[in-house]
This record gives structure tokens, sequence and C-alpha cells, in this order.
């Protein structure tokens, strides 16, 4: 048995639960089973009408529903669960009773067209200005519109409902937020505040608004038909990212407080990292640095060298910057090793699940981990000659896999990445 | 119980403190209208609403680029420019070698909506026009492209990295008035462990928004008609929104004395809960427990709130408050207004300054509840409360 503690003398942080939704399935055996079958959960949105957008597909949760229906409601429904599945698996604490602090990745919150129609149309009048609707707003009709669209609504539902210890926080870091919540538990863990943490990241936005406000700034895919084909990491026709829908929850013990219990242990967190790049509000830096700094932060962390990471679960969103970008930050840290060592993005098949990715990206490193296969990269039919990545492409790859690298970047600078091990280094 | 301190916690000082109100900008202005018992309120603007308006400020003053400011919506660059007002007060700002590795934990709500594309689409649909996609159509021509960046709560902190070169770690909480509890008590615990030596805090909010009316307005939440402090609205409560950014430099002892930087105070510990506010005296329960773990042994002292003014969680703070009567307290909501994501850190602004100052600011406050206290303070207690969940505990002390 290794010591409790890592070379640095801190607590080894180890994962004991986990639970995920996408738009693949509900679960991991699910889950797993078509992402390394190169399935692809996109498809033309139905949940609103499309006329009128660049971008009609998405990754959307429609299996799942939650009436009435909003995005907030069904990014909780998705965490609470992802989370129910991550307890079972873990075991710890009991019903409505865990032990540690809620860290949750959410999308930011905010009153969404449907209720915001509804009252519009209560106003009674056919022209009115925003003083006729706050008129209309109180008096208790829509009382409810306001708990729905706090932004701290799903993580007091789920700190309630699974019984977490403290202040529950709600974080964004954009599309790094996922690998931020499951930074933020190791870091409690490591403090010594406490013995586990549940972390948990879900996305449940795509929305007519959402999907605007993306293409709006060219961000999104818009290679809509067939919709499976539109998610093309690393593919010199890649044009954009599809949104998605998904959720990833982790339980995070103490090695000594896992060993302890006899629970489950599915892996190790043994680094990670974040550096900000203050470059660009959506653009990364064209030098990289921030985002060389992040994973050299990382792997410090983690008290690793480039040549023990053998797989890397990439950002990997297909916008052309992106993809870029990550082959020349990975090339410069991991030197010509980065044509060697075996990419993939999840996000060509579960698409981007934005503030969920990391969490769900996470898990999918944590079960490459278990079953020593690489998921693929679909769409992979005309490599990008700029990214020669050892591209895992359409088809899942046996391979030899101790450390996982996985990378979030996000707007606003955000870069944050962890390092996955199936045992303690 | 105080929860113990792990052995070789760091002390935490805070070196810089930037705000930005209804008040003025900076420490001389805040300090001087507060013994001035000066209040700036609007209940005109949105009446029967009101609201605290942001003081006239030249905001080139710390965001010199005019296309950095156009990039952003109002509660970004009241809450840049306060960041920057910290750094500035911190000696840090354009200090690259430290900001390059500064960690940033910043509360954040979301961006202003484009009132006029919302009323524009809601007209539409009230006239009969509902066809599928013509909500669609209306967003994708009407949206200014960059509003979404102006909207989206990370930005803040995206935006003090662009303007000042913050950029070691950026994580942005979200979730009212918890999240700036939450950002100084993670900030605290990660400089105390050693995970950190050097952070900005802090949040911003502008109380000037009809969207966010609306939203609380859902709730009842607002203030209308007729102004009083929040001790007097037992009849007519509600808050009234503030427009407030504030920001603090946090640093270890030792990185604050390797650079030869004086504190304003030390932050000793922040401690925070989720009531389950389903029974009444939830609240009440919840802050004597956080009273608790404060570790405040003393009978009498100082103590600044963020109570909101709504009811029932300010009259269970006030039950709350009752139990410690030797405590002279001071409500920034009578003030400043309610600040939401930037309740904490106000009231965490104004106890360092208080401290630094050698004095609390007076009582304003004609019901009689804060009391006037003329001995120097050593020590305050921060008392944050969620107009409808989270509750949280700080303590500011002299450095000695």
């Amino acid at each position: 048995m290794a010591a409790p503690r890592d070379k640095f003398g801190r607590p080894i942080v180890v994962v004991t639960g986990m639970g995920i939704v996408t738009s693949l399935g509900t679960g991991k055996k699910d889950n797993w089973a078509k992402l390394t079958a190169g399935e692809s959960g996109i498809k033309t949105v139905t949940r609103f009408p499309v006329e009128g957008l660049k971008s009609t597909m998405a990754g959307t949760i429609d299996f799942v529903t939650v009436e009435p229906f909003s995005s907030t409601s069904l990014s909780e429904r998705l965490a609470e669960m992802a989370t129910e599945e991550a307890l079972q698996q873990s075991g710890i604490g009991s019903k409505g009773n865990f032990p540690g602090p809620l860290f949750l990745a959410v999308a930011p919150v905010e009153t969404e067209w449907p209720q915001r129609l509804e009252v519009g149309r209560t106003v009674g009048k056919k022209e009115f200005d925003y003083f006729d609707v706050l008129r209309a707003s109180g008096g208790g009709k829509f009382a409810e519109y306001h708990h729905r669209f706090m932004f701290g609504s799903v993580a007091g539902h789920l700190a309630e409902t699974f019984g977490t210890k403290g202040s529950p926080i709600s974080l964004s870091t954009a599309c790094a937020s996922g690998a931020t919540s499951i930074q933020l538990g190791v870091e409690a863990i490591r403090r010594g505040e406490a013995d586990a943490a549940l972390c948990v990241a879900t996305e449940g936005t795509v929305n007519p608004e959402a999907m605007v406000r993306f293409s709006l700034l060219s961000a999104l895919s818009t290679q809509n038909d067939p919709p499976q084909a539109a998610s093309k990491p690393f593919s010199k026709n890649r044009d954009g990212f599809v949104m998605a829908e998904g959720a990833g929850a982790l339980v995070l013990e103490s090695y000594e407080a896992a060993m302890a219990r006899g629970a489950p242990i599915l892996g190790v967190v043994a680094g990670c990292g974040e550096l900000t790049d203050s470059f660009h509000r959506t653009r990364s830096s064209p030098d990289g640095k921030p985002i060389i700094g992040c994973m050299r932060k990382t792997l410090a962390d983690a008290g690793m060298a480039p040549e023990q990471i053998d797989h890397i679960n990439a950002h990997g969103t297909a916008t052309p910057e992106n993809d870029k970008m990550e082959y020349l930050t990975t090339a410069a840290v991991f030197g010509e090793r980065a044509n060697h060592i075996p990419v993939s993005s999840n996000k060509s098949m579960v698409g981007h699940t934005i503030s969920a990715a990391g969490g769900v990206e996470a898990i999918f490193s944590l079960l490459t981990l278990e079953h020593q296969r690489i998921p693929p990269t679909i769409n992979y039919d005309m490599p990008d000659p700029a990214i020669p990545f050892d591209v895992v492409a359409n088809k899942a790859r046996d391979a030899r896999v101790t450390a996982v690298m996985s990378n979030s970047f996000g707007f606003g600078g955000q870069n944050a990445s962890l390092i996955l091990t199936r045992e303690p280094v | 119980m105080t929860e113990p301190k792990s052995p070789g916690a760091k002390e935490v000082w805070i070196t810089g403190i930037g705000i930005v109100s209804s008040l003025g900008e900076g420490l001389e202005a805040h300090w001087d209208a507060l013994n001035a018992k000066r209040i700036n309120f609007d209940d005109k603007r949105f009446a029967p609403y009101i609201v605290h308006p942001l003081a006239p400020v030249v905001f080139d003053a710390q965001i010199p680029k005019k296309g950095d400011q156009r990039q952003m919506e109002a509660w970004q660059r009241i809450g840049t420019y306060a960041a920057g007002l910290a750094l500035d007060s911190a000696g840090v700002k354009g200090n690259q070698e430290i900001l390059s590795r500064m960690d940033m934990v910043i509360a954040a709500g979301g961006g202003e909506r484009d009132i006029a594309v919302d009323m524009a689409i809601l007209n539409a649909d009230a006239q009969g026009n509902s066809s599928p996609g013509f909500l669609n159509e209306r967003l994708m021509n009407d949206l200014r492209p960059t509003l979404f960046l102006a909207q989206l709560s990370n930005l803040l902190a995206g935006n003090i990295a662009i303007v000042h070169g913050v950029c070691g770690t950026s994580r942005t909480f979200m979730g009212e008035e918890a999240a700036s509890i939450d950002a100084a008590r993670i900030a605290l615990a990660r400089i105390e462990a050693g995970q950190s030596d050097i952070a900005l805090i802090g949040g911003a909010h502008n109380g000037e928004r009809p969207d966010l009316m609306i939203l609380y307005e859902f709730g009842d939440f607002n203030l209308t008609d007729k102004f009083s402090g929040v001790w007097a609205r037992e009849n007519n409560s509600g808050f009234a929104m503030g427009s407030v950014g504030a920001f603090l430099v946090m640093e270890s002892r030792e990185h604050a004395e390797a650079r030869g930087a004086k504190p304003y105070a030390k932050l000793t510990r922040v401690v925070a809960d989720l009531a389950q506010r389903k029974q009444p005296g939830a609240v009440t329960k919840s802050l004597e427990a956080l009273w608790t773990k404060l570790g405040v042994s003393a009978d009498s002292g100082n103590l600044i709130t963020g109570a909101t003014g709504v009811e029932p969680v300010t009259a269970e703070e006030r039950a709350f408050l009752r139990q410690h009567p030797g405590f002279a307290v001071r409500a920034t909501g009578t003030t400043f207004g309610h600040t939401l994501e930037t309740q904490f850190p106000l009231g965490l602004a104004l106890a360092a300054l208080s401290i630094s100052r050698g004095a609390l600011f007076p009582p304003n406050d004609p019901t009689g509840f804060e009391v006037e206290k003329s001995e120097p303070p050593t020590q305050i207690v921060v008392v944050g409360a969620g107009h409808w969940q989270g509750e949280g505990m700080a303590l500011v002390e002299a450095v000695k």
C-alpha cells in the first residue's frame, strides 16, 4: 500500500464515485459503450424551432424531461442524476448526508424566454415598456421564478438533496468550469478541511438565446447536415464547436479516508493547474504562454515529467483557433512526443458540454484508465496537417495508459488542466 | 466550538482596498461620507423603486482604453474600476511579477440584458407575432455580438485580467450574496494553507438595472415608495439595489512584509453556511452557530452587517444581533443599498478601513438600533446573510 500522502506531503486525492449523463445516454456503462463505439450524440434540435439559426444541431438531452422546462431546471436534474450514480458507486455517507462540501460548475443563470414571455403576456396591453413588466412581476404570481433564476438555486437544491456540508459553491470559469470544480475539491482535501468533496459539473442550456450568443461570436459549427458529423476536432475542415448538454459528478476523497472505509478507488487526481490568459476576451495569447504555463503548472503540481503522461484528453473543441493552439502549446510542453502521445477529443461525439466539459471529460479520462482503451475522435477524415497529433482516429484504441492529462480552456482567459492516474504516483 | 486553525496556518493581511459606490470612489471619499452620514439614493428614476446610483466616475482613470470600456457593461466597468483601486491601494498596480501570480476569486452575477431588444420581442409577442423562429430571428438580428461577453459571469475576472494584468488564477463564484462570502473564505483558506501567496477578491453590482428589478420583483424583494434605513423597514420591507464595486488584496504576512506592504487589517476567519430556511428562526440559529465558529469571546465589540431590509431574514438577523447587545452594529444596506455579490467584500472593506482609521464610522439609524462607539476597534465582525439563502461571517482584526 502506498503512503496516503504524495511526494509533497499532501493528502493524496482519489476518486471513489463517478456519475455521468450526456447526449449519448445515462450512466457510465452506456456512455462508455457508445463513446468507444464512436457513436455521436449530436442531432438536429427539436426542442425549439431552429428557423433562422445558423447552427441547428446540438447534443441535447431529450430523454430527460423537467416540468416546467427551463435550462436551469434541466441542469439541476442532470446534476442530480449524475450525483446519484456517483454516490451509489462510492457508497460514501448515507442517503441525504454527504460528509463534505459541494463544488458545482454550472452555467450562469438568468430568466429564460418562456418565462419572460409568460410574464409579458400578463401585462395585458398591446404596447408596453419594462415598467409595465415590472409592475406585472410582483405579488407572488411568479415567486417561483425568483428562486429558479437565482444563480445559487441549483447548488442550493443539490446541497439540500444530498446533504453536503457548509456553503455550496457555484462557480463558472466558462468552458473550464468542470475542471475548476474538481480543483476546488482537491484543494479542500489537501488543506485537510475535508476528507471528501462532491464535485459536480452540469450544463443544460441548449436554448435559442444561448445558441444565438455563441453563433454571433462565430464559435459554432454550421455544418448542420448530417448533424453527427459536425464536430470535427483536429480536422482541416473543422469550423466550430457543437453545443451540448451533460453532467458529470465525482466523489473525491483523501486516499486515507477511502482506504479506511474500503471504498472503490477509481483513480487519482494527481495534479491540477490553472493559469489566466490576459490577451483577449475570447482568443488565446498567440504565443500560447498561458496554456503552456497551465500545463506545466499541472505537471509540477503532480510532481510529474511530461514523459509520464501517456494520453491527452484534449479540450479539442473543433474551433479553428482552439485546436491549433492546443497543438502548438502541447508541442511546446511535450516536445517531439506531442506527435506520439495518443490524443482524443470526446467532443467529437458528445459535443461541447461547456460548463460540464471538464467534469465529463475527467470521468471519460478515468474510464480510459480503467479500461485501458482510448475513445476515438470521430469525424476525423481530413487531418489538419498543421496539427500532427497522434489523433485516435475514428476507432477506439487499446493502449497502456497510466496517466492522462485533461485540458480545458475557456472564454475570459480561463485555462485549467488535470492529471489523472490509475495509481498514486 | 471554534474550528481550530491548522498548525502553521499563515496570517493573512488585507493590504489593498478598492471601493466605488453611490458615495464616490476611494477610501477618503468613503470615510468622509460615512462620517457625514451621507446617503445617496434615487427614488425618482425607477419610481416607485429606489436605487443607490453609482456616483459619477471617470472610468478612464482605471480602464484607460476606451475599447476595453466598450466591451464591458456597467457591472464589469464598476468591478474592473474597483479592482484597479484595490491594486493601487496595495501598491501592486503594474507590478507584473506579482500580478502574474496573483490569484483572483470573484463573486459575480450576470450582465445586463439589452432591454430594448427584450421589450421589442415581448411587445411583438403580445401583438400575436409568435411564429416559429420569430424569437431566433429577432435575437440573431438584434443582439450585439459582443453583448454575451459583457453578460458572462466570468468575464468580470476576464476583464480584470486584460485591463490590470492579474493573471495567476481566475475563479468566479456565482450564487448571489453567498458567492461573495465564499470568495473571501476560499481565498483566505488558500493563503493560510500556503496554496496561494496573494489574492484579489471582490465583486461588483450595478443596482440600476430594470432586468434585475424584475427578477427581484418576482419575489417582492424590492423596496418601494419611501426610503428608510434597513432597521426601519419592518412595515415596508425590501431592498434598494445599490451600485458598488468592492475589492480587496489579501496576502500572507510574509509576502506583504517581504515587499514592504502595510496592512489595513488582518482577516482572521471566514465561516459560511447554507441554512434550510424552512422554519422560522433558521437564520438566527445559523448565525448563532457561525458566531460560535468565528470564536468571538468578548461580549462587546463592533459588527458590520450587509442586512438587506427584506423579511423575514432581517428580523431573524436582528434577533441574532440582540443576543449580542454589546456589539455596535452598522448596516451597509442603509447607506449603500443591497449589493448582492458585493455584499460581503463591501463589509470586509469597511471593516478593514475602520480598523486602519482607528474608529468605527458613526451609526446612521434613526431607530436607535445602531449605537455610538468611541473606542478604536481592534476587532470587527462582518456578517452577511443572503436575501433568500446563504449566511456567512468574518473576523477582521488589527495587526499586532
